[in-house]
C-alpha cells in the first residue's frame, strides 16, 4: 500500500512542479503510514527529489521515451505501480500528465480525481478537495476504489522540505511502439511557459493593438514572467492561442497575476482565479476585474506599465 | 468515415454558480445549458470533415431528458443522428464506460470529445474511452486533418505545440483552435426544422456504477476589497507586493 508519483523532467532536469509533487506524495505517504516512490524518465538530477521526503526513486532510461508519448509513459507508470503494489498515484496537472492520467486510470481500473488542492481530509474513503466549475467553486470528492489517482493542481500545495537520502533503482519497462509519432515541436524558446511561471503578465484589448505588446513583454522580462492574454486578443489574432487564458483557454494558477487592460469577464476570471495575488491595471474604475483583484491601479496602461517596469528594474537591481 | 462526437450538456459560461440541497447539488434554476464549448469546437470540425470529405456524424450524450435540447442543437448544426444514454452523468468514469460500451457495438473511425467539460472539469472522458477500447488518443487537440486514413494533429503543450501523425481509429480531446471561434455555427431555421426529423435515439444505460462521488460543494470565500494604489505611487505597489503579499 504505497504511494507512487511521476516526477516530470525537461531536458533531463526535474521540472519545478516536480518538487511540489514530491512534497505532496511524501506527505500523503506519511498520512497513510506508508512510503512514497518516485518514477523518473530519462532524468539526471534525481538526488534532488530526496530534499522533499522521497526515499526511493525509480530510474527509467529508454530511448523510446526520449519524446513524450502518453501511451508509452502511461505504460511506464502502470508497470511501476503494479510492480511495487502502489494504490495511490499522484500526478501533476501539466498538459502531459493530464493527458496520460486517464490512460493510467483505465489500465489500472483506478478512480481519477484531478484539480486536487489539498491532502485528503479522510483516508477511508479517500476524500479530497478539488476545484470545479472552472474555479468558480470547490467540491469535496471521495472514492472507495482500490486504486486512486490524484491529479494535484499546480501551485496549490507548495513545497515541504524534508531531506532524506535517496535510494536509486533502475527499473526496466516493456514497451510496445505506438502508432502516434511526434513530427515536430514548436516551443517559444527562452520564454517561461504559463504553466511553469511564478508570475504571469497578461493583457487585454486595452492595449489597443499587437504593436503595443512590447510594453507587456518588457515588463514580463523584468519579472521573469510568462505573457498571457484575454480571449478577444487571441480571437483577433493579436497574440497566439497558446497565450489565451480563461475558461476556454489555459488555466493559470500562479503566485502573481498582473492583468493589464483586461476588463475581467466572468470567463476570464474563472480561468485565473486560482492565482494567489492578482494585480489589475485598468483605466476604467468600473472594470469588473477590480472586484476580483488584490491590488488595483486606475490609470492608463501606456503610462503606468513603462513606469512600473522602470521601478521594478531598479528594485531588481537593488535586491539582486 | 464515421465520426462520433461526445456532447456534454453544461451551464453556459456566464452562469452564476450556486448549490442547493445542503450544497450537494448544482442549482439549475435560471441557468441556461449549452453544448460544452470544447465539444462544440470538435463538433464544428466534424461538420467541416462531413462537408469536405464526406462523413456520417453522430452525437452522443449521457444524460437525462433535460439534455435533449442540447442534442437537438447539435442536430440543427448538422449532425446526422443523436444518441442519448438515459442516465444521470454522475462522474467521468461512468460516462466514459457508457460511451465505450456503445462504441464496442457501434464502431467509429473517429471519436471527438472536448478536452474537459467546463462544469466538473474531470478531463478524463476521451482518455478513459481510449484506454477502455485501446484506441490511440490525442488531447488538447488544436488542429485535425485527415487524408487517406492518415491523421495530422496539433497538440497544445506547456509553452508551445507539437505536431503528431497517426492513423484511424482515433479519439481526440478537442479545444479552441480545432476551429476558430467565429467558425462556430448558430443553427439556422432550416437546420432547426431538419433537426426535428432527424433520429434522436434513447438507450438504456449499461450496467456500471460511478467510482467517485461528490459529497459537498463550496463557493469561494468572499474576497477582500481591492487595495487601490495611486498611479503616481508605484513604489507603494512594489512595497506591498514585496512585504505584504510576498510575491516579489
Amino acid at each position: 500500500m504505497a504511494v507512487i508519483t511521476y516526477i516530470e523532467s525537461s531536458n533531463g532536469k526535474i521540472k519545478k512542479s516536480g518538487f511540489e509533487l514530491a512534497s505532496y506524495a511524501s506527505e500523503l505517504a506519511k498520512q497513510m503510514n506508508s512510503s512514497a516512490i518516485a518514477v523518473t524518465i530519462n532524468c539526471s538530477n534525481i538526488k534532488e527529489i530526496g530534499k522533499y521526503g522521497i526515499e526511493k526513486v525509480l530510474k527509467i532510461n529508454n530511448d523510446l521515451l526520449n519524446e513524450f508519448n502518453a501511451k508509452l509513459y502511461s505504460d511506464v507508470i502502470v508497470q511501476a505501480s503494479n510492480n511495487f503494489d502502489c494504490n495511490r498515484i499522484v500526478l501533476s496537472s501539466s498538459s502531459d500528465s493530464k493527458y496520460l492520467a486517464p490512460l493510467v486510470a483505465a489500465k489500472l481500473e483506478a478512480s481519477y480525481l484531478n484539480n486536487v488542492i489539498s491532502l485528503p481530509s479522510n483516508l477511508n474513503p479517500l476524500t479530497v478537495k478539488r476545484t470545479a466549475f472552472t474555479n468558480k467553486a470547490f467540491s469535496d470528492c471521495c472514492s472507495s476504489s482500490a486504486k486512486i489517482i490524484i491529479g494535484l493542481s499546480n501551485n496549490s500545495f507548495g513545497l515541504v522540505e524534508n531531506s532524506v537520502s535517496v535510494i536509486e533503482e533502475d527499473f526496466k519497462v516493456n514497451l510496445v511502439n505506438s502508432n502516434l509519432s511526434v513530427k515536430s515541436t514548436e516551443k517559444s524558446s527562452g520564454k517561461v511557459s504559463i504553466a511553469d511561471a511564478d508570475i504571469v503578465v497578461s493583457a487585454g484589448r486595452g492595449m489597443k493593438g499587437p504593436e503595443n505588446w512590447n510594453l507587456i513583454e518588457d515588463l514580463a522580462n523584468t519579472l521573469g514572467a510568462a505573457t498571457a492574454c484575454s480571449k478577444p486578443v487571441s480571437d483577433m489574432g493579436w497574440r497566439p492561442h497558446s497565450e489565451h487564458v480563461g475558461q476556454t483557454g489555459k488555466p493559470v494558477a500562479t503566485n502573481l497575476y498582473i492583468a493589464i487592460g483586461i476588463s475581467g469577464a466572468i470567463q476570464h476570471l474563472a480561468g485565473i482565479n486560482s492565482s494567489k495575488i492578482k494585480v489589475v491595471i485598468n483605466n476604467d474604475p468600473e472594470a469588473p476585474f477590480f472586484k476580483a483583484a488584490d491590488y488595483g491601479i486606475v490609470g492608463d496602461a501606456f503610462e503606468v506599465v513603462p513606469k512600473l517596469n522602470e521601478k521594478l528594474k531598479e528594485f531588481k537591481l537593488q535586491n539582486s | 468515415m464515421k465520426i462520433l462526437v461526445c456532447i456534454s450538456h453544461v451551464p453556459d459560461t456566464t452562469s452564476k454558480i450556486n448549490f442547493v440541497e445542503s450544497d450537494t447539488k448544482f442549482d439549475v434554476q435560471g441557468v441556461q445549458f449549452v453544448i460544452n464549448p470544447n465539444d462544440e469546437f470538435g463538433l464544428t470540425r466534424a461538420m467541416w470533415l462531413k462537408e469536405n470529405q464526406g462523413a456520417l456524424v453522430d452525437v452522443i450524450n449521457v444524460g437525462l431528458q433535460t439534455s435533449e435540447s442540447t442534442l437537438r442543437k447539435a442536430l440543427a448544426i448538422g449532425a446526422d443522428r443523436a444518441i442519448r444514454i438515459n442516465a444521470e452523468p454522475t462522474d467521468g468514469y461512468f460516462v466514459a464506460k457508457q460511451i465505450a460500451e456503445f462504441v464496442k457495438e457501434n464502431p467509429y473511425d473517429l471519436i471527438i470529445a472536448g478536452r474537459e467539460s467546463i462544469d466538473y472539469n474531470g478531463a478524463m472522458v476521451p482518455g478513459l474511452i481510449a484506454g477502455f477500447l485501446d484506441i490511440d488518443y490525442v488531447t488538447n487537440c488544436t488542429k485535425l486533418d485527415i487524408e487517406n486514413g492518415k491523421v495530422i494533429l496539433d497538440r497544445e503543450i506547456d509553452g508551445g505545440k507539437e505536431t503528431l501523425s497517426g492513423s484511424l481509429p482515433l479519439i481526440i480531446g478537442g479545444q479552441k483552435g480545432l476551429v476558430e471561434e467565429n467558425d462556430l455555427r448558430i443553427p439556422n431555421m432550416r437546420g432547426i426544422m431538419q433537426a426535428r426529423q432527424k433520429p434522436l435515439d434513447t438507450l438504456e444505460p449499461f450496467n456500471f456504477s460511478p467510482n467517485t462521488s461528490t459529497l459537498k460543494f463550496h463557493k469561494p470565500e468572499p474576497k477582500q476589497a481591492v487595495k487601490l494604489i495611486d498611479a503616481d505611487n508605484l513604489d507603494e505597489l512594489i512595497n506591498l507586493l514585496q512585504n505584504e503579499a510576498k510575491v516579489l
